[in-house]
C-alpha cells in the first residue's frame, strides 16, 4: 500500500505545481532579488547594491510605525474575530433552548442570522470601506449623528482624523466585514459535528459552557487553526491595505497612526518611485507572515480527534 | 484504508495549504512590472518646412495617453483631430486612463512608452526620477520652434512665467511641459462674505475680524481638506513668501539646514495656528476629505478653503448658482511684509511629457505645439474653465466667476508670482511629512508652531541627507 504512494500523489501534482512555481515561487525569488538593487520600477536600468535597503529600512521610522501597527492587526484581529464568530456560530448551532424533538438547536431564527452576518462578505472591501468613510465623516456622518441622537452631541470625536482613534476605526471595519465568513465557516463545522456527542453531553447534565469548550472547540479545532491563519494574512495584507488606503488620512494618518507594512510597500512603489526599497519591505513582510503561519501551525498542533 | 495514508494525505495538504496562504502577501505584486530591455526603434524624421517646423514624419503613427481626471480628455481628442488634418496619412490614438503609473510603468520598464503623456493625478509617476534615468526627452526643439499661431514668434515666447523653469531640473533642458495653469490662494464666495458684512481681508488682523463676526453668525472661518493637509499650503506657502519674501521658500526648496527655522516661516504658522485656537474651523474639518470639505464650504457652513482653481469645476455640481466663486490672495501678515498683498502661488499643472525612447517623438512635440495653439487652448478654457500655460488666450471668452476672478488675481500679481517646487520636487516630503505629519496635526491642534517647525525641519535634513532622493536647488 505504501509503496508508489508519492509517485501517484506527485503525477497528479507536476501541472499544478508547475504553474505554482512559475507564477508564485519564481516572482518571489525575483522581488527578493530586486531588493539588492536600486531599481526604481520607472527604468530598466539598476544596479546591485547589496545590503543598503535593508540597512535604510532598519533606521527608518516610517517602516517601524507599519511594522508596529500590522504587528497591532496580527496580535488582536484573528483574537476579536474568531472568538467573536466562535460565540455567534455557537450560539446558532448549539446555544438554543432545547425543543421538541431536537437534541440540539441553535437560538430562534438562527437561519437568518446566518445571512445576515454572512452579508459584509458580499461587499467588495472597497466597497465597505467607502461606506465606513461617510459612517465615520466627522459632519454629518451616521455615527456622530448618533452620538447627537442619544444627547452627546458635545463629545463629537473625528474618528479617522483623530490619531488615538484612528487604528481602531480602521480595525473595526476588518472585523465588522470578516466575522460574519467566519461565523458561516464555523457554523458548517458544527453541522458536521455527529448530534449523538451533544446528547450524551446534555444526559450527562452539561452546561452550554461545558459543552462549547469540551466538545465544540476541540472537534472543531483544525477549522479554527485554519481560519486563524487566514485571518491572520488577511490582517497583515490585502485587507488592511485597502481599509487604510481608502480611508485614513494621508493615507496612513494622521501622522503615521494608521500605516501598515502592504500600505508602506505600495506608496514606496509606487509614489516615491524606490521599487527596490519597496520590495525590501515586502520581504519583511513576508518574514513576518511566514513567521506567523509557522507559529500557529506548530502551536496548534494537537491529536486528531476522530468520530 | 489504513488511517496511516490517511494522516499523510491530510498533512501534505496541510502544508500545501499553508505554503498557498503565506504566498499572498504583496512582494509579487511589484515583479509583475519586471523590466526589459527596449531598442532604438524610432521613426524617421519627415521633410523640414515652415508648415512643418519640427519635421514630423506624416507618416509615422501617433500615440497619446492623457489622464483622464478632473480635466477630461475631450480637449486632447479635439486636438489630436488637428494633427489628423494635417498629417492625413498618420494614424493618431489618444487613449485615457485613471491610472498613469499602473498602465504606463511597464511600458517605460519595457521601453515602448507612447509618444506624448499627460502625468497626472493621484498616480503620476515620479518626474524627478524620470528625469534622473535619462527617459525623458528635451523638449527644448518645441519650446524654439515657431508658435503654431504666429511664425515670428517662438513656442517659449507664449507661455506663462514659471512654465518653462517649472519644467527645468538640471541645467537647460527643459524635461516637463505643464499645460494647465493654476493660481492658488484663499477661495470664497462673495455672496457668503456678503451676508458676513464684510470684505476680502488683506491683513492677518483683518482675517481675524472677519472669522470672529462669522463665528458669532455661526458659520466657520475656515475649513480645509483634512484627510489631505497638503491642501494648507495652496496658502500658506505664499503667506510665509509675503512675509518674509521669496528667499523663504528657495530655502524650504533647497531643503536647508534653517529652512524652517525662519522667523517668517514662524510668523506664518503662528497666524494659522491661531486659528484653530479661537475656534475659526469649521468643527471635523481634520476628518473630512476634499470633496467633504468643498461641499461644506459651497454649502455655507465655512467663509475660505486653501484650493487651486481647479476647485471650480470639481465642485461645479455643489455649488449654488449664486455662489459668486473668487479667489484672493493669502492676507499679508502686517504692514512688515516684504511682498505685496497681490503676491500669489501660480504654477503650472497637468504636466505633458515626450518619453526619450518613444516611437515617434517628433509628433508628440507637434502635438504639444497644436494643444499650445490659441484654437485648442480656447477649447480647453471653455471645456474646462482652467487656464493654459499659453499666455492671454482667454480674450474674449466668457468665463465662469472664479476662473475671472483668477486672472484678475494674475493680473495683479504681476511680477509677484510665486512657485515652491518641493511639491514637484519631493513628492513624499511634501505630502506625507510636511503636510499630513506636521501641517495636518498643528492645525488639529495636536500641535504647537514650534513643534511643527521642529518636525518640519527633521523631516527636511532627513530628505537632505538621502541619498537616493535625487535633490535639486534653484
Amino acid at each position: 500500500m505504501q509503496h508508489g504512494k508519492y509517485r501517484f500523489i506527485a503525477g497528479f501534482l507536476v501541472v499544478p505545481l508547475a504553474i505554482y512555481l512559475m507564477f508564485v515561487v519564481w516572482p518571489f525569488i525575483q522581488s527578493i532579488y530586486y531588493s539588492f538593487t536600486d531599481w526604481t520600477g520607472l527604468s530598466p536600468e539598476f544596479s546591485f547594491v547589496g545590503l543598503a535597503n535593508y540597512q535604510k529600512m532598519l533606521g527608518d521610522s516610517d517602516f517601524w510605525d507599519a511594522l508596529s501597527h500590522s504587528l497591532l492587526f496580527l496580535a488582536l484581529l484573528p483574537v476579536i474575530t474568531i472568538g467573536f464568530a466562535l460565540f455567534l456560530a455557537f450560539m446558532i448551532n448549539v446555544g438554543g433552548r432545547k425543543r421538541k424533538g431536537a437534541a440540539v438547536s441553535g437560538v430562534r431564527g438562527s437561519s437568518t442570522y446566518k445571512i445576515v452576518y454572512f452579508f459584509p462578505q458580499v461587499l467588495s472591501i472597497a466597497i465597505v470601506a467607502l461606506l465606513f468613510q461617510f459612517v465615520y465623516n466627522p459632519r454629518n456622518g451616521a455615527l456622530n449623528a448618533g452620538l447627537e441622537g442619544v444627547g452627546l452631541g458635545s463629545w463629537k470625536p473625528n474618528w479617522l482624523g483623530d490619531p488615538d482613534l484612528a487604528l481602531w476605526c480602521v480595525m473595526f471595519v476588518l472585523f465588522w466585514c470578516t466575522v460574519g465568513f467566519f461565523v458561516v465557516l464555523f457554523s458548517a463545522g458544527m453541522s458536521s459535528i455527529p448530534n449523538d456527542i451533544y446528547e450524551a453531553a446534555l444526559l450527562d447534565g452539561a452546561s452550554r459552557f461545558t459543552t462549547f469548550f469540551r466538545i465544540t472547540l476541540p472537534l472543531l479545532w483544525d477549522t479554527v487553526q485554519s481560519g486563524w491563519i487566514y485571518m491572520g494574512i488577511l490582517a497583515l495584507g490585502p485587507e488592511a491595505f485597502a481599509v487604510v488606503q481608502i480611508m485614513t488620512v494621508g493615507p496612513g494618518g494622521p501622522a503615521n497612526a494608521t500605516t501598515v507594512l502592504p500600505l508602506e510597500v505600495y506608496t514606496t512603489a509606487f509614489s516615491d518611485a524606490q521599487a527596490a526599497y519597496a520590495t525590501t519591505i515586502g520581504v519583511a513582510l513576508l518574514i513576518v507572515t511566514l513567521t506567523f503561519a509557522a507559529i500557529v501551525l506548530k502551536l496548534g498542533r494537537r491529536e486528531r480527534l476522530e468520530y | 484504508m489504513g488511517s496511516t495514508f490517511d494522516v499523510h494525505r491530510r498533512d501534505l495538504i496541510k502544508r500545501a495549504a499553508a505554503a498557498g496562504l503565506i504566498a499572498v502577501p504583496a512582494v509579487g505584486a511589484l515583479t509583475s512590472c519586471a523590466s526589459g530591455g527596449g531598442e532604438g526603434n524610432q521613426v524617421d524624421k519627415g521633410e523640414k518646412s515652415k508648415d512643418n517646423p519640427l519635421a514630423v514624419n506624416g507618416t509615422a503613427a501617433l500615440e497619446v495617453y492623457i489622464f483622464d481626471g478632473g480635466f477630461g480628455t475631450q480637449y486632447a481628442k479635439d486636438a489630436a483631430k488637428t494633427y489628423e488634418q494635417r498629417f492625413p496619412e498618420a494614424k493618431v490614438s489618444v487613449k485615457s486612463t485613471q491610472k498613469i503609473q499602473s498602465v504606463l510603468q511597464p511600458r517605460f520598464n519595457g521601453g515602448t512608452p507612447p509618444d506624448l503623456i499627460d502625468n497626472s493625478g493621484a498616480e503620476q509617476m515620479d518626474m524627478g526620477v524620470l528625469v534622473g534615468q535619462k527617459q525623458l526627452a528635451d523638449l527644448s526643439p518645441l519650446l524654439d520652434a515657431p508658435s503654431i499661431d504666429d511664425a515670428s514668434v517662438t513656442v517659449r515666447d507664449t507661455l506663462r512665467p514659471g512654465i518653462v523653469e517649472m519644467g527645468q531640473y538640471d541645467g537647460e533642458q527643459c524635461y516637463v511641459l505643464n499645460y494647465a495653469y493654476t493660481v492658488y490662494g484663499v477661495w470664497y464666495s462673495q455672496t457668503n462674505l456678503d451676508k458676513v458684512g464684510e470684505e476680502y481681508p488683506k491683513t492677518w488682523d483683518d482675517m481675524l475680524k472677519v472669522c470672529a463676526k462669522a463665528k458669532k453668525k455661526g458659520v466657520a472661518g475656515w475649513t480645509y481638506p483634512g484627510k489631505y493637509p497638503y491642501y494648507l499650503p495652496f496658502s500658506l506657502y505664499p503667506f510665509m513668501a509675503k512675509i518674509g519674501g521669496d528667499e523663504v521658500l528657495k530655502k524650504i526648496d533647497n531643503l536647508e539646514p534653517d529652512a524652517w527655522k525662519q522667523p517668517a516661516v514662524k510668523a506664518a504658522l503662528e497666524a494659522y495656528y491661531e486659528l484653530h485656537k479661537k475656534g475659526y474651523i469649521l468643527q471635523g474639518t481634520p476628518g473630512l476629505t476634499h470633496i467633504q470639505s468643498q461641499t461644506a464650504w459651497n454649502e455655507g457652513e465655512a467663509l475660505f478653503i486653501p484650493n487651486g482653481s481647479w476647485v471650480e469645476n470639481e465642485t461645479a455640481k455643489t455649488t449654488p448658482d449664486d455662489f459668486e466663486m473668487r479667489v484672493a490672495p493669502p492676507s499679508s501678515l502686517d504692514s512688515g511684509d516684504k511682498m505685496p498683498f497681490e503676491t500669489t502661488w501660480a504654477s503650472g499643472g497637468e504636466p505633458f511629457i515626450v518619453p526619450a525612447k518613444a516611437k515617434n517623438p517628433t509628433g508628440g512635440m507637434e502635438q504639444m505645439r497644436v494643444l499650445l495653439g490659441k484654437k485648442a487652448t480656447q477649447n480647453f478654457v471653455k471645456q474646462v474653465s482652467s487656464l493654459t500655460a499659453l499666455d492671454g488666450g482667454t480674450d474674449g471668452l466668457d468665463l465662469p466667476p472664479g476662473l475671472n476672478s483668477a486672472i484678475g488675481v494674475l493680473d495683479a500679481a504681476g511680477d509677484n508670482i510665486v512657485n515652491p517646487r518641493i511639491p514637484n520636487w519631493y513628492v513624499s516630503l511634501h505630502k506625507d511629512k510636511i503636510g499630513t505629519g506636521c501641517l495636518g496635526e498643528m492645525m488639529a491642534g495636536r500641535m504647537t508652531p514650534a513643534e511643527c517647525m521642529k518636525k518640519a525641519q527633521q523631516f527636511t535634513d532627513e530628505a537632505r541627507e538621502d541619498d537616493s532622493v535625487k535633490h535639486y536647488t534653484r
